[in-house]
């Protein structure tokens, strides 16, 4: 229960004379929902993007679930278990709701090009297969009504919750959520807790970065700050409230 | 009944549907018109819809790398020129006055599957080291590729005929073969039948080879792989993440793509008995195909192929007909003086001809102006067209 | 929340295109910088050894005055592909569309130019070539027809290509092939598709031992003082600078009050004067064009764009140069038959080993 599922050792990246991230070691444990949060370009996004394999770090190394994955491809990192979604939303424009979705199970079928071509049976039971299970992540999400419907047509808080969907439709054992708030009215950051509580109980790990700092508050149980690439602050919400440093950080030095 | 009337409804509803409708009718009316019409000569009909049916094959194909994973090549004559050689090298005499000194004369229908292994095979060569590249350079790179390689069919003449190219190759064969009316004879069934010079067999057998690639290629594009596809196209950094990977999708749809340009080019070579290298230009077959498939409506199979056969018929038989006709008409309607020269007037026919460029130009500008996204586009885009954009939604669940 | 969305809104507008690409270029760089630099290195110095080694006996047998016979001719072909690439570069730039109509527009500015040399009013002759009496003719004649190839060019952008600026990423691409053979439709109905006699004005004196010749000196000259005219316009003018920021980010350039049509218009007019230039200097060196010429040169402008790094005016420049002595060498010491193949296989090499070109995009990777 309390070994770590991720663990970032040392992670540093620099972009030509700019270091996003600076030298940040944590762990994130299995089964925790966990928080980054952080001013405006303190380098959070950028960690999200070494951990998934976007970026190739610098420095420093990252373990997830015992194995080294520093500077593995995204689509290696994703079918290891690691799925994410994205700060700027980026769904599948031209695609269907639930064709989204399905692009998400790609990593875990089997149909081989052969299969696709003739349309073999097992690649049809597998099809279905697939189908039925993005459709239950669909009602789990609360969209299986749009499922036919086209994903740059839906509403920006449904795309948003979308962009989760099709995140589990990759198994994955760890959920990177990059400011899945951002935009939300009150209701619906509310629903989003609620959702983050319950893919908690059903095994995951969740590691998200917020804004909010309701949410941040109201669901992580430790939390990581990162001001400027360097790590400030790590613990419970209680702890990290009271961190002088973060304080500082979010408010300015000389407040 | 009621129900047979509702379903009757729901397909005129469908647009894809009534164009497959009207497709397959054409297969068979077609033959029917022409015998009619032509007589003795139909076989000229038939012959330029079998020609017609090499564009559509090639524009399926090259559909599924433009349309489908959004990956632009130019060099598509390329694959396409790669077919038509193994065709004519293996499956003639030509090879016999190489310092090969022996004649190579494998069946058509080995070196059908052949060229499309030879052309996919160098498509995932050409692809490997490319395909990283960003879309536009990839372009480019199938640019000169698409360049070098009839270039190459051309100086290399010890081998490949040079200009001349090679001539005289196979007829392919079938074991059994059926004849009746249509060929002038009485029902009856002839073994060993070479195709020889009739369009009636490369009729049919264009018309088996584009129905079952219309059907492989809606296969794959409703399989795990077409969707792969669609997402590396919409969006490569977020489908990467989903655990796709864009390299290898990205090798197997210019594969793939080029898969269907090789078989193309053997039936080419097999049905017109012999070729050469000015045959596979970037201006006469790859960008050609690119604005059948364009034109046509990207990414939609029945608007491709309505695309390759609306542009193949302009360019092949009513731009070259228009003087014709217009000295016709202009004799009906008693102008027939302007069909003659007259100083710099090189008659009628003549300048009109001399407007074919300009015509085709003047279509290819007209139709994308007026629609940018082909004649008939993949129903989610037209959905989507109709719908509206993205930024009202995102208005929508803020203020809700 | 309230009036919360407009913040929102113009955040999505500007991160989805921005911030996009801005991870795609970044995990490209990530990715090669390490290995490119060194891989591409060692290839770049293994073919070009080997191009050495294999050339030099030749070189050697041949002398050196046909050296620089070769080198004289490449660097006026160069320069002629010079000014051709610069307008692929800027409109590629500035407007991301490969314009296929491009090398037409240079044939074009040959076709323009054919009556106006011979007008009574200057009346120039090969007679009358050679002495100095043809230079004030000559400038005359260059800027009347960069003028009118620079509006036709203009009005072109106008009608096939400014329309479809929001529409899918293919459809100028094809307009761009309509228009292509639309001019050489216009251009076939109006000469013919034959080869035409373009006189031989330009003085043949030679020097250096009969390698260099007046011609290759005067086409150099005039490239050089074109692509002078354009780095000062590009660079010291207000709508060359306006030019340069569309490229970079065509919406803060409109967001600080850039005439994004206007500043596109011009890019489109200056291509079309510099390939005018080149149409008119490759009459005047080589003495015959016809309607079909723009395509196959166009192309291989292309690739010296592509080779200096496409979207680099000086990439372009350099690119043309290098072009046109590659392939005058291949001319002259292997076999021009494989010209063309050499061309294009160093395009699809430098786009494999090294796809910013030369230089490189000046504009980082948006």
């Amino acid at each position: 229960m309390n070994e770590p599922i991720l663990s970032i050792h040392g992670l540093t990246k620099r972009f030509l004379g700019l270091t996003a991230v600076d030298n940040v070691t944590f762990d994130v444990k299995r089964n925790e929902i966990f928080a980054l949060i952080g001013p405006n370009g303190a380098g959070k996004t950028t960690l999200f993007n070494c951990v998934t394999g976007l970026f190739a770090p610098t420095l420093g190394r990252v373990v997830f679930d015992g194995s080294e994955i520093t500077g593995t491809r995204p689509h290696r990192v994703a079918k290891l278990g690691i799925a994410r979604t994205f700060q700027n939303i980026r769904l599948f424009d031209y695609m269907t709701v639930i064709e989204n979705v399905l692009v998400g199970e790609h990593a875990r079928m089997h149909a081989k090009l052969w299969d696709s071509v003739f349309k073999t049976p097992q690649e049809r039971r597998e099809e279905a297969h697939v189908r039925e299970r993005a459709r239950e992540l669909l009602k789990f999400v609360g969209l299986e009504k749009h499922a036919e419907s086209y994903a740059r047509n839906l509403p920006y808080g449904q795309q948003r919750r979308l962009e989760i969907a099709r995140a589990l439709a990759t198994d994955p054992k760890l959920l990177l959520l990059d400011e899945p708030a951002a935009g939300f009215t009150p209701q619906e950051k509310a629903e989003l807790m609620q959702l983050v509580q319950r893919l908690r109980e059903q095994g995951l790990t969740i590691f998200m970065i917020e804004h909010d700092m309701k949410i941040v508050m109201g669901v992580s149980e430790r939390i990581v700050v990162l001001d400027h690439g360097e790590k400030i602050a790590e613990g419970t919400p209680e702890v990290v409230r009271r961190d002088q440093r973060v304080i500082e950080a979010y408010l300015g030095k000389s407040a | 009944m009621p129900r047979l009337l509702r379903r009757a409804r729901g397909l005129t509803r469908n647009r894809d549907a009534i164009i497959y409708a009207i497709l397959i009718a054409g297969v068979f009316i077609v033959p029917a018109i022409a015998n009619f019409t032509q007589g003795t000569s139909s076989g000229v009909v038939l012959d330029q819809v079998a020609n017609a049916g090499v564009f559509v094959l090639l524009a399926i194909g090259l559909n599924i790398v433009v349309g489908f994973a959004g990956l632009l090549d130019l060099g598509y004559a390329a694959f396409f020129a790669i077919g038509a050689y193994t065709y004519a090298m293996f499956g003639s005499g030509w090879l016999d006055v190489t310092a090969l000194h022996h004649a190579v004369h494998i069946p058509f229908w080995i070196l059908l599957f052949v060229g499309m292994g030879l052309a996919a095979l160098s498509g995932a060569i050409l692809g490997a080291p490319t395909l990283r590249l960003r879309g536009d350079y990839l372009a480019i790179v199938t640019l000169g590729f698409g360049e070098i390689v009839p270039r190459i069919f051309r100086i290399k003449i010890e081998w490949t005929g040079g200009i001349n190219g090679i001539t005289a190759l196979d007829q392919p064969t079938l074991p059994v073969w059926f004849t009746g009316p249509w060929a002038g004879q009485d029902f009856g069934i002839t073994r060993n039948q070479v195709f020889g010079l009739d369009p009636v067999p490369y009729y049919i057998l264009i018309v088996i080879l584009i129905a079952v690639s219309v059907v492989l290629a809606s296969n794959l594009y409703r399989s795990r792989l077409g969707r792969a596809w669609m997402a590396i196209r919409e969006d490569e950094v977020a489908a990467a993440a989903m655990g796709v990977n864009p390299v290898t999708i990205k090798l197997l749809a210019f594969s793939i793509g080029a898969s269907f340009s090789g078989f193309a080019g053997v039936f080419f070579a097999a049905k017109l008995g012999g070729i050469d290298p000015t045959l596979f230009g970037f201006q006469n077959i790859s960008i050609v195909i690119l604005v059948m498939v364009v034109l046509g409506g990207m990414g939609n199979i029945s608007g491709v192929i309505v695309g390759a056969i609306g542009v193949y018929f302009l360019q092949n038989v009513i731009i070259p007909q228009l003087p014709t006709w217009t000295t016709g008409a202009a004799s009906s309607v008693g102008l027939s003086f302007l069909n003659n020269p007259n100083g710099d007037w090189a008659g009628l026919g003549d300048e009109v001809q001399r407007l074919n460029f300009i015509i085709f130009g003047l279509i290819l500008v007209g139709t994308m102006l007026f629609r940018p996204q082909g004649l008939f586009p993949s129903q989610l885009r037209q959905a989507e067209l109709q719908k509206g954009t993205s930024d009202q939604s995102v208005f929508d669940a803020s203020t809700s | 929340m309230g009036g919360g969305f407009g913040p929102l809104l113009s955040f999505l507008a500007t991160t989805r295109g921005g911030l996009d690409g801005h991870l795609v270029g970044a995990l490209r760089k990530a990715r090669s910088s390490v290995q490119s630099s060194l891989v591409t290195r060692v290839i770049g110095i293994a073919l070009a050894a080997v191009v050495i080694i294999y050339l030099s006996p030749k070189v050697y047998a041949l002398g050196p005055s046909y050296f620089l016979r070769i080198v004289a001719v490449g660097v006026a072909l160069g320069a002629i592909y010079a000014l051709i690439a610069i307008g692929y570069t800027m409109v590629y730039g500035i407007v991301e569309l490969i314009n296929f109509a491009h090398g037409d527009v240079f044939t074009l500015g040959a076709f323009i130019s054919l009556p106006l040399l011979v007008t009574p009013f200057w009346h120039l002759t090969e007679e009358t070539g050679g002495g100095w009496g043809i230079v004030l003719p000559l400038i005359a004649v260059f800027l009347i027809v960069m003028l009118i190839t620079g509006l036709i060019n203009v009005g072109i952008e106008r009608v096939a290509y400014r329309p479809l600026r929001n529409a899918p990423r293919l459809a100028p691409l094809i307009t761009a092939v309509g228009v292509s053979f639309f001019l050489e439709g216009v251009m076939y109905l109006w000469k013919g598709a034959v080869n035409l006699h373009y006189p031989d004005l330009l003085p043949s004196n030679r020097f250096v031992g009969g390698t260099f010749s007046a011609k290759d000196v005067i086409v150099i000259v005039a490239a050089v003082i074109l692509v002078a005219g354009l780095a000062f316009f590009v660079n010291q003018t207000k709508l060359g600078k306006a030019m340069r920021a569309t490229a970079q980010d065509r919406d803060a350039a409109r967001l600080m009050g850039i005439n994004i049509d206007r500043t596109i218009s011009a890019t489109f007019f200056i291509g079309a004067v510099l390939a005018a230039a080149g149409g008119i200097t490759y009459g005047l060196y080589i003495n015959s064009v016809n309607n079909g010429l723009g395509f196959p040169i166009g192309l291989v402008a292309f690739t010296a764009a592509v080779f200096g790094g496409i979207g680099n005016i000086p990439g372009a420049a350099l690119g043309g140069l290098i072009i046109g002595l590659i392939r005058a060498t291949n001319d002259g010491y292997v076999d021009p038959q494989w010209t063309d193949v050499v061309t294009f296989a160093i395009l699809i090499l430098v786009l494999t080993l090294r796809p910013t070109g030369l230089l490189g995009m000046r504009v980082p990777e948006k």
